[in-house]
């Protein structure tokens, strides 16, 4: 009589199962582990090279514990300061709506170049995609930076540099949809008589705009988050604020304006879902 | 000829012409009232951020010329002459801002990996279908949703004010960023197994740890991979900006290059900033390849 194991098989049992399922019995493969403690080892390197030291953590943390004891009540001390604060507030979400607008804008005609099946010539659609990129790849606070020393400090700043950023963004994921567009309809327009053009407009735009208008709520949500830190350079909105505010100590202004973020992020998001669900047509809930 | 009677009489041509009329109209008119609240949205919006397109429009010629400029080397017996012709004097910093490069990587990476194991131990309490209680997941859900609604540079400022100048602020700022990001992800991912390999592991007796092991955890792993590769990425690009508040990282001197005018090096710190965070693109996307398409 063969002996069983703790999962009621018999030895014979096993090695049957063992012999049909080789790849779940293998043993485990030494590059997993090898990866995971190398992993692990430059996790504590940095750790160390960074400067990591119990000590700090904790003197920090306890400090950081006084911080966010003194952030309660949130208070916004005077009406005058009230006022400042929802200014600025007004100049986040502006600067985000107007850099969303003007990025989408830009980006339209430009990803018709960027996209296959619409590019006048290859060499352009190259140019245009790898200018895209580059766009992108500098950050939205960097490109603030430079437009500052254009149109000087303040909100426009800030529109100008969600716009330039963001034309990468949304020029490339616009590419993406009209390469995934259906043919047929543009070749239907163009069959009947029309010209490359008309085939955009009648083809393809209706095609594509639902999942383009979706995209740009999308952004203009990530926009509003990006949009309060931009005046932690000077570009405008609630970012000086609360910059000035945690440099001077006023911890209780800190927290009142981290709250009035955490509101207006929310009902953006709210207000763009719903949107974005009304132009999808879909009937599923708002969340 | 008793079907004819049945049929009701066709409307006329001018009916029909008519109520099409009505509803191009109506139609015609919802846009124009769509287009005025839009309007009217953009020119509040625009007083708002105080557009000034005279001035953008006098002043826009410094944006190519400082973009032009910052190509120039500006000392040496080149000075004057594009970058190129002395690439040795362009990144004459080459040594200490790979330096910097490489703290910015690691600032990215230590954030991106303390940042995800808090973010999968917390999904397990925010997934709604693996035995949380209804008040924890609800509690959960609302910390993660604070942890990735503040922006990781008002994290950064406060750390600052807390933990000293340094990469320490940085790194536990994009940390908490990243577990809130990365925490709603990981229990929507959780929300979607398939049911039926934990039902069966409860039905032989396991217990939830062993549940979420041998059940959970193999169906998830891959994509819970691929989507904290997706959060390196952003991290990078979250790290060379860090510097700005003092929180570590390339940022520092970047900001100083640009503040202080020194033209060449913004263009010589940019250009190691696209071109790094362009590789890790390359590279966390073929690494996520493969775990997708190990994970099919």
């Amino acid at each position: 009589m063969s002996s069983m194991d703790s999962g009621g098989y018999t030895d014979i049992e096993n090695a049957a199962l063992r012999a049909r399922y080789a790849a779940v019995f293998a043993p485990r493969g030494r590059t997993g582990w090898a990866l995971a403690a190398a992993a692990l080892a430059l996790l504590a390197f940095g750790l160390w090279h960074l400067g990591f030291s119990p000590g700090r953590f904790f003197s920090g943390l306890n400090r950081l514990g006084d911080f966010i004891i003194f952030m309660f009540p949130p208070d916004w001390g005077n009406p005058a300061t009230l006022k400042r604060f929802l200014r600025s507030l007004g100049e986040t979400v502006a600067i985000a709506f107007l850099g969303t607008l003007l990025a989408a804008i830009f980006a339209l005609p430009l990803s018709l170049l960027a996209a296959r099946n619409t590019t006048v010539s290859q060499f352009l659609r190259f140019f245009t995609r790898r200018s895209f990129d580059t766009l992108r790849g500098v950050d939205t606070l960097i490109w603030a930076l430079i437009w500052i020393n254009v149109v000087g400090l303040g909100p426009f700043a800030g529109v100008l540099a969600i716009a330039i950023s963001d034309i990468g963004s949304l020029g490339k994921l616009f590419s993406e949809a009209i390469e995934a567009s259906d043919e047929r309809s543009v070749e239907g327009v163009k069959a009947s008589g029309g010209a490359k053009l008309h085939g955009i407009r009648f083809g393809l735009l209706p095609q594509v705009a639902p999942v383009l208008i979706g995209q740009v709520l999308y952004f203009f949500e990530s926009n509003t988050r990006s949009a309060t830190i931009l005046g932690i350079v000077g570009a405008g909105g609630i970012g000086l604020e609360i910059s000035e505010m945690i440099r001077t100590l006023e911890w209780q202004k800190v927290a009142f304006l981290i709250i009035m973020i955490l509101i207006t992020v929310s009902v953006i998001d709210r207000l763009s879902s719903l949107l974005r669900n009304a132009i999808a047509g879909s009937k599923a809930a708002p969340i | 000829m008793t079907a004819s009677a049945a049929t009701p009489p066709r409307p006329s041509v001018e009916q029909l012409a008519s109520s099409y009329a009505a509803e191009v109209a109506v139609k015609r008119r919802r846009f124009l009232i769509a287009a005025a609240v839009f309007a009217g949205l953009v020119l509040a919006a625009g007083w708002m951020a105080e557009v000034n397109l005279p001035l953008l429009f006098q002043n826009i010629h410094k944006f190519p010329s400082y973009i032009g400029r910052i190509f120039l080397l500006d000392s040496g017996p080149m000075t004057g002459r594009f970058v190129l012709n002395d690439v040795a004097g362009w990144y004459w910093g080459l040594g200490k801002w790979l330096r910097l490069l490489a703290d910015t990587l690691l600032i990215a990476y230590v954030a991106t990996l303390l940042g995800a194991v808090f973010a999968a131990m917390a999904c397990f309490l925010a997934a709604g279908n693996l035995g949380a209680s209804r008040w924890v997941c609800f509690v959960t859900r609302r910390i993660l949703e604070f942890c990735r609604t503040v922006p990781d540079l008002v994290f950064a400022l406060i750390f600052v004010m807390a933990f000293g100048l340094g990469p320490m602020a940085g790194v536990l700022a994009i940390a908490i960023h990243t577990a809130g990001a990365l925490g709603k992800l990981f229990y929507e991912v959780l929300e979607n197994v398939d049911q039926k390999p934990v039902e069966g592991l409860i039905a032989s007796g396991a217990s939830w740890t062993k549940t979420m092991r041998f059940a959970v955890l193999p169906q998830v792993l891959s994509n819970f991979v691929s989507y904290g590769l997706l959060r390196f990425e952003i991290n990078v690009r979250g790290a060379s900006v860090m510097g700005f508040v003092g929180a570590g990282g390339i940022g520092q001197d970047l900001i100083e290059a640009i503040r202080k005018y020194y033209y060449p090096d913004v263009s010589a710190i940019l250009l190691l900033i696209i071109v790094t965070v362009f590789i890790i693109d390359l590279v966390t996307e073929r690494v996520r390849r493969h775990f997708i398409s190990q994970a099919a």
